[in-house]
């Protein structure tokens, strides 16, 4: 209890002096804390503060959906539907999830832990959180911690993978200009993309159906209000409940076990794995298309957006300074994200 | 021959790194742009003179958008 309390403290230093992070580890590294002192019944069930914003918030699946909410007003469908070739990628990228699905079924964690450990490969926050609820509560804040972590590490994690599987000259590439995107279509897509992905994977419904709705609010144009609101007010103040009931998880039972070490090499190998999938895949459909794709882009098909845009970025300006693949790599990064979460939805079909 | 500076991507004008007037050469940096909290910087595609900026800091500017012009 001691020592889970000090982890707590740890993640309050982390977030005040190295800034990392700040707005999720200052709650979760307080949350530890307070869960941590003894005879509080913070998270007693049916009793303690912490427990209702736990029970009410994540497991009733009540915030993860809000922050995709949130997401999706912030997201601009744009880079994708001028270059839907590009959402290959992004489902490519999925390969590090489910490969360490069956890596980590194979260590011995249950069906349910191995799914929830895969989808760390996402690096997706809310998607981890969503699934740990519901399939493995008791992996939730290790989960949850590791694939805010590997988000953050997205800088230092990808670029070596990212060397070592393109040459300088692929680097180099310089991609044709997108089409220009008409409105009507980036309207349509929030509303078809629902309908396709909820009929065909039921059970990502909560997730996809805010995540678009929070778009189509912003697509729209005619609410600003709305998507104000739910891109900063409504989404601060879930982050707020979201960071101190991951943190409340985290009690000595469940944190302190001899395979959360495991849990972070599992996640960061299927970060790994997701990265080089996604790029071998854009070098593989450049055996077949005229109209050349950088193969870094690839490795936005995690999520982590747009961190992992911005890593494409870099290394593509590092060969090329003239070299802006900024946008494109965003196509493949948002379809990463929508990747995750139908991966999210076919473990939940299966395991639930 | 004046050639003109174009924006490789949307995003909004942090900072113009020339003067007008001045004389640049290829590669040299002309404005920087901020997309998506990150800062791309925009080179000239020719040596010349720098004749004028069509943008000033803080315009938000669409891909392709005429940035400036070199003759």
């Amino acid at each position: 209890m001691v020592f889970t309390g000090c982890i707590g403290l740890v993640f309050i230093y982390l977030a005040i002096r190295k800034q990392y992070e700040p707005l999720l580890l200052l709650p979760i590294g307080f949350g530890i804390l307070v869960a941590n002192l003894p005879l509080t019944h913070l998270m007693e069930p049916g009793e303690g503060l912490l427990w209702r914003f736990y029970h009410y918030g994540i497991e009733w699946e009540v915030i993860p959906p809000l922050i995709f909410l949130g997401l999706g007003a912030h997201t601009d469908f744009g880079p994708l539907l001028s270059q839907p070739r590009l959402i290959f990628l992004g489902a490519a990228a999925q390969g590090g999830v489910y490969v360490t699905f069956f890596v980590a079924h194979a260590v011995g964690f249950s069906l349910e832990e191995a799914a929830t450990i895969g989808i760390i490969g996402g690096a997706d926050g809310p998607t981890t959180i969503f699934l740990a609820a519901q399939i493995a509560p008791q992996l939730l804040g290790a989960c949850a911690v590791a694939a805010y972590s590997y988000m953050a590490l997205v800088p230092i994690i990808q670029p070596p993978i990212m060397r070592a599987l393109t040459t300088e000259k692929e680097r180099k590439i310089r991609m044709k200009k997108s089409r220009k995107v008409p409105h009507l279509e980036k309207i349509l897509f929030p509303i078809v993309a629902t309908i396709v992905i909820v009929l065909l994977v039921p059970q990502s419904a909560a997730l996809i159906s805010m995540f678009m709705l929070g778009n189509l609010f912003r697509e729209s144009k005619v609410v600003d209000r709305l998507t104000d609101t739910v891109q900063n007010s409504l989404m601060n103040i879930v982050t707020i409940f979201l960071g101190i009931s991951v943190g409340a998880t985290m009690s000595a039972e469940t944190f302190l076990r001899s395979d959360v070490i495991f849990i972070f090499f599992l996640g960061l190998f299927a970060f790994m794995i997701g990265t080089a999938t996604g790029i071998l895949l854009a070098k593989l459909m450049n055996l077949f298309t005229e109209d050349k794709i950088n193969p870094l882009v690839g490795a936005a098909g995690v999520s982590a957006v747009p961190m992992a845009a911005r890593v494409v970025q870099k290394m593509g300006a590092e060969a090329d300074k003239k070299n802006y693949l900024l946008m494109f790599a965003m196509g493949p990064n948002l379809a990463g994200v929508i990747g995750t979460v139908i991966a999210a939805g076919i473990f939940l079909t299966i395991f639930k | 021959m004046a050639e003109e500076v174009c924006a490789p991507l949307s995003g909004k004008v942090l900072s113009l790194a020339a003067e007008v007037g001045s004389s640049v050469e290829e590669d040299d940096e002309i404005l920087v742009l901020e997309a998506l909290k990150m800062e791309t910087v925009v080179y000239a595609p020719c040596d010349g003179r720098l004749k004028e900026f069509k943008v000033k800091v803080g315009d938000q500017v669409e891909e392709d958008d005429v940035l400036a012009v070199i003759e």
